[in-house]
């Protein structure tokens, strides 16, 4: 479960441009559900998601991950927690480009030291889960929009993570490959693993999958959803 | 742990492979500097090393006569005052002068050797004046007497290039022909060379000498060893000085490189934060990017200098560190090379290079792991 | 002022190393008035950024600071010939009286540098940065000491004037031999061989009980760890360099640091350093265990350094002991 408690988030405080991206949000996620961020950009809905992700520290307002306070952690060990636990997809997959990609999957499981061949295994096992066997020693110019998105999935799950964060990831998809998409989330839900979604893509938020839909704008949530 | 620096390493070469262009400018620059540097300790060390080693078959002690403080011929009556002070082996009159060729201008360094004096009438000439005067065994070279007249002497030798550092601009010749040449009367000589029995006395000799015979000065060869040293050491000083602006662009183009991190990279990295990497990470991905930088320029620079000075004579310094010779000798210096030398170089080189990008290094390991999302 | 590259280089070295300390001082400073963990205010989160650049600038200049000591001892060595009397680097050192104050602020920084690293490693390893005001604190310290040094170095250097030949007599006259360290060499041999045992000794078992015990007894390890770093300095000048040199009166503690010595110095001295520091450290840190983020971090950590540190004390001591069998010397 992740609680946050009148979170509120500053950009560029005390300068011109400071800009209040979350204004004191407070909210419960609850694990192995699928929630959504609704909201136009602008909301604060990926900012709420990086708060979320362990990859931004909130201004003011605290954070309590699995009954822990990481408000104030350091940032190696949010790093920490964020690799073990969590698996991001974004929007424009930025997937690195001039390595295979069998390299990036392997890439977030590289600051924790383990055997490279153990890895390599690994990796190669995913992408064949994803039917990527045959591209795994490609350059990632070369594949299709599709086998991008399998990519970033099985690079997202290198760290078995327990929750899938993912950034508006149908944005650059056409209908067949978002439904794709949703299908490996629901496979994922039910896997056990928490999955949350940023999106303003009505065939993300109205999918069946969902459990729960939070809705927000201007840095502030209106409707907080419910289980569904 | 090492596993974690393995898998960093193998990021980080496929990195730097990825952006070949920027780096390789990098790289050339960095090499040359190192080369350059390396090129002027490399052989300023050399011809100290050999000036030494032919230092050793110098005398022990040499004894000038001083008169108002400059230079003159010492009286061979001087000899028996010296042969009487304990701890002298031996004493000789030395003779030896120079001698300027208008021809070419240059100056011939004149000696009549203690063994195997040339016949009357003949000399011997160094590889150096050889060559200039395009002179070969047998030929008659006219020489400009003291007294005006010109004598003939006939070459018999050309001492061998293989000594050239040192006897390049020699001319040696009987002392019957010397001191007729240089009009120096039989009473005396040029300096007087000793031969001591116990180094550790050649203080005390010294001072006796001085004593003694109060218009001279003793010059030992261990105070001639640490002059050139001296000398060199300066003249190596002087040059690295000059280059060190050399460095100094070098380090602010290096500090530019670092800091201009294109788009593409800063993604790149923003992506790697995002995806778990911690700052320290990056550092250490940046590290690895400097030691494979560093050490390839570090190497490829030596080598190149190691090429110039050893195999091509250094033909770029040679005019500041020799001097003002004309006779220049064609050699090989013998590579002296000394873990001192590669430090040093290490700290004019790498350390610097170094510093200027700890910053900028740190600058890209710092972007947000949320950048990626906020772009 | 002799215009040797490597004595460039020193003095090279020595600045940068000082301008990095002085950089990370200057942050440093700010760090330690205004630092609040628990605020998530822009101004908190570019300080945490910034501790990241002091590790690295503090790591590289240990780094650099203990390369140029062995420059340094390398270089006195080398310039020995062109000072009369001078016979190693002993002789050099003594020139002027900046030579071996350099050269002990020279240790003493390393010293400093590295204890501070191994401070630095325990509060990045906790969860709330529980040592930064302290360890900025003595980083403010050990800037000025490190200024001192460069100072220090370059006036050493400064007044190196080699004797070299003068217009009129050479410099004979004062061909006095310049006094190789000689109060050191005065202490007889047998009085330092069973202290330097005793203390090693003592030593090595504490370092155990530390090990072991997971850290306790780390006040009087460290302690001991210090008096034994001083004690085999002395011993090995008055005592075991001898063995080394085969002579009974060649006491020099450079000598063994070149190559018709087998470079014996670099891991007699290196070992004796990294011992210093980790088993110092040992005992510095433990204060520190009763700080709640600390309490299972510091005992580790202690286990750690007591365990490199017995290893390096004891490689030194195997060395000095097998130097000291095989030796063609025996000293009755």
């Amino acid at each position: 479960m992740i609680e946050l408690k009148n979170v509120r988030k500053v950009f560029n405080s005390g300068k011109p441009n400071e800009f209040v991206a979350l204004q004191g949000a407070s909210l419960t996620i609850a694990e192995q559900k699928l929630t959504i961020l609704k909201g136009p950009s602008g909301s604060g809905k990926t900012t709420l998601l990086s708060i979320l992700g362990c990859m931004a520290r909130p201004t003011n307002g605290r954070i309590i991950f699995r009954d822990r306070e990481i408000t104030s952690l350091p940032e190696r060990f949010l790093a920490e927690i964020r690799r073990s636990t969590f698996g991001f997809i974004f929007q424009q997959f930025n997937l690195i480009k001039g390595i295979t990609a069998l390299e990036n999957v392997m890439l977030p499981a590289y600051p924790g030291g383990e055997k490279r061949l153990m890895l390599e295994q690994r990796a190669m096992a995913l992408l064949k889960a994803y039917n990527l066997g045959a591209k795994a020693l490609s350059k990632i110019e070369w594949l299709s929009g599709g086998e991008a998105q399998r990519v970033a999935i099985a690079r997202a799950m290198i760290n078995n993570p327990t929750i899938i964060i993912a950034d508006e990831p149908t944005a650059h998809l056409d209908s067949r490959l978002s439904r794709e998409f949703m299908e490996a989330m629901l496979h994922l839900k039910n896997d056990g693993r928490t999955i949350l979604i940023a999106s303003h893509d009505p065939l993300v938020y109205d999918s069946d999958s969902v459990d729960r839909v939070i809705e927000m704008r201007d840095g502030a949530i209106i409707a907080p959803g419910a289980a569904s | 742990m090492i596993e974690k620096q393995r898998n960093i390493i193998d990021f980080t070469l496929s990195s730097l492979l990825r952006r070949k262009g920027k780096n390789s400018a990098l790289v050339i620059v960095y090499t040359l500097v190192v080369a350059l540097l390396a090129s002027v300790i490399f052989f300023t060390h050399a011809l100290r090393t050999e000036a030494s080693l032919v230092l050793q078959d110098a005398p022990a002690m040499i004894v000038q006569k001083l008169v108002a403080g400059r230079f003159d011929l010492i009286p061979l009556a001087y000899e028996e005052k010296i042969n009487n002070i304990r701890g002298v082996n031996a004493v000789r009159g030395r003779l030896w002068g120079y001698y300027f060729d208008p021809g070419i201008g240059a100056n011939y360094t004149v000696i009549v050797p203690e063994a195997e004096q040339p016949a009357d009438g003949t000399i011997v000439v160094g590889e150096g004046i050889a060559r200039n005067r395009k002179i070969s065994i047998g030929d008659l070279i006219p020489l400009r007497e003291q007294n005006g007249e010109t004598g003939i002497f006939k070459v018999t030798r050309i001492l061998s290039a293989s000594s050239s550092l040192v006897s390049s601009d020699l001319l040696l010749m009987s002392e019957r022909d010397f001191r007729l040449f240089f009009n120096i009367p039989r009473t005396h000589a040029t300096d007087l060379v000793l031969a001591v029995g116990n180094p550790r006395e050649i203080g005390t000799i010294a001072q006796k000498i001085v004593t003694a015979l109060p218009d001279t000065r003793p010059v030992t060869r261990e105070e001639i060893g640490r002059t050139y040293d001296s000398v060199f050491s300066w003249r190596s000083g002087i040059l690295i000085v000059i280059l060190f602006s050399a460095v100094v662009s070098f380090l602010i183009f290096a500090w530019d490189k670092a800091s201009g991190l294109s788009a593409e990279e800063k993604n790149e990295i923003g992506i790697l934060k995002a995806l778990g990497w911690e700052t320290s990470d990056v550092l250490l991905m940046k590290f690895w990017e400097g030691l494979a930088i560093s050490l390839s320029s570090f190497l490829a620079g030596l080598l190149l200098a190691y090429l110039h000075v050893f195999v091509f004579s250094s033909s770029f310094f040679q005019p500041v560190l020799k001097g003002w010779s004309v006779l220049y000798p064609d050699f090989t210096l013998v590579p002296f090379i000394n873990a001192s030398q590669i430090a040093t170089l290490f700290f004019f080189t790498v350390v610097p290079y170094t510093v200027a990008t700890i910053i900028p290094a740190w600058r890209a390991a710092i972007i947000d792991p949320d950048a990626v999302m906020r772009a | 002022m002799i215009l040797h590259p490597p004595v460039l280089a020193l003095i090279i070295g020595s600045l940068l190393t000082c301008f990095l300390l002085a950089y990370a001082s200057y942050y440093g400073f700010f760090i330690l008035r205004k630092w609040d963990l628990a605020s998530g205010s822009d101004v908190q989160l570019d300080f945490e950024r910034k501790t990241y650049l002091i590790s690295t600038l503090v790591t590289y200049a240990f780094a650099f600071q203990l390369l140029s000591l062995f420059l340094f001892v390398y270089t006195a060595d080398d310039l020995c010939h062109l000072f009369v009397g001078a016979m190693c680097a002993a002789g050099t050192l003594h020139v002027n009286p900046y030579g071996y104050p350099t050269l002990l602020l020279k240790i003493i920084n390393f010293m400093l540098a590295g204890v501070w690293l191994i401070l630095n490693h325990v509060d990045n390893s906790a969860y709330d940065y529980p040592l930064i005001k302290k360890k900025y604190l003595i980083l403010l310290l050990i800037t000025p000491s490190m200024m001192a040094e460069t100072v220090l170095q370059i006036w050493y250097f400064l007044n190196l004037i080699p004797d070299i030949i003068t217009s009129c007599c050479g410099t004979l006259f004062s061909a006095e031999p310049r006094e190789t360290g000689s109060a050191i060499s005065l202490i007889p041999g047998l009085p330092l061989r069973i202290p330097f045992f005793i203390a090693m000794g003592l030593t090595l078992v504490m370092g155990v009980s530390v090990y072991r015990g997971r850290g306790k007894g780390s006040y009087f390890f460290s302690l001991m760890a210090g008096v034994t770093f001083i004690l085999s300095i002395m011993a090995l000048i008055s005592v075991f360099s001898l063995y080394f040199y085969e002579l009974p009166s060649h006491h020099c503690p450079f000598c063994l640091l070149q190559r018709e010595y087998d470079f014996a110095g670099y891991p007699l001295y290196l070992t004796l350093f990294t011992g210093a520091v980790t088993g110092i450290s040992a005992g510095v840190i433990a204060p520190f265990s009763k700080i709640k983020s600390l309490t299972t971090i510091v005992p580790a950590a202690q286990q750690r350094l007591a365990l490199v540190s017995l290893i390096c004390y004891s490689i030194f001591t195997a060395l000095v002991i097998v130097k000291m069998m095989i030796s063609n010397l025996t000293l009755r």
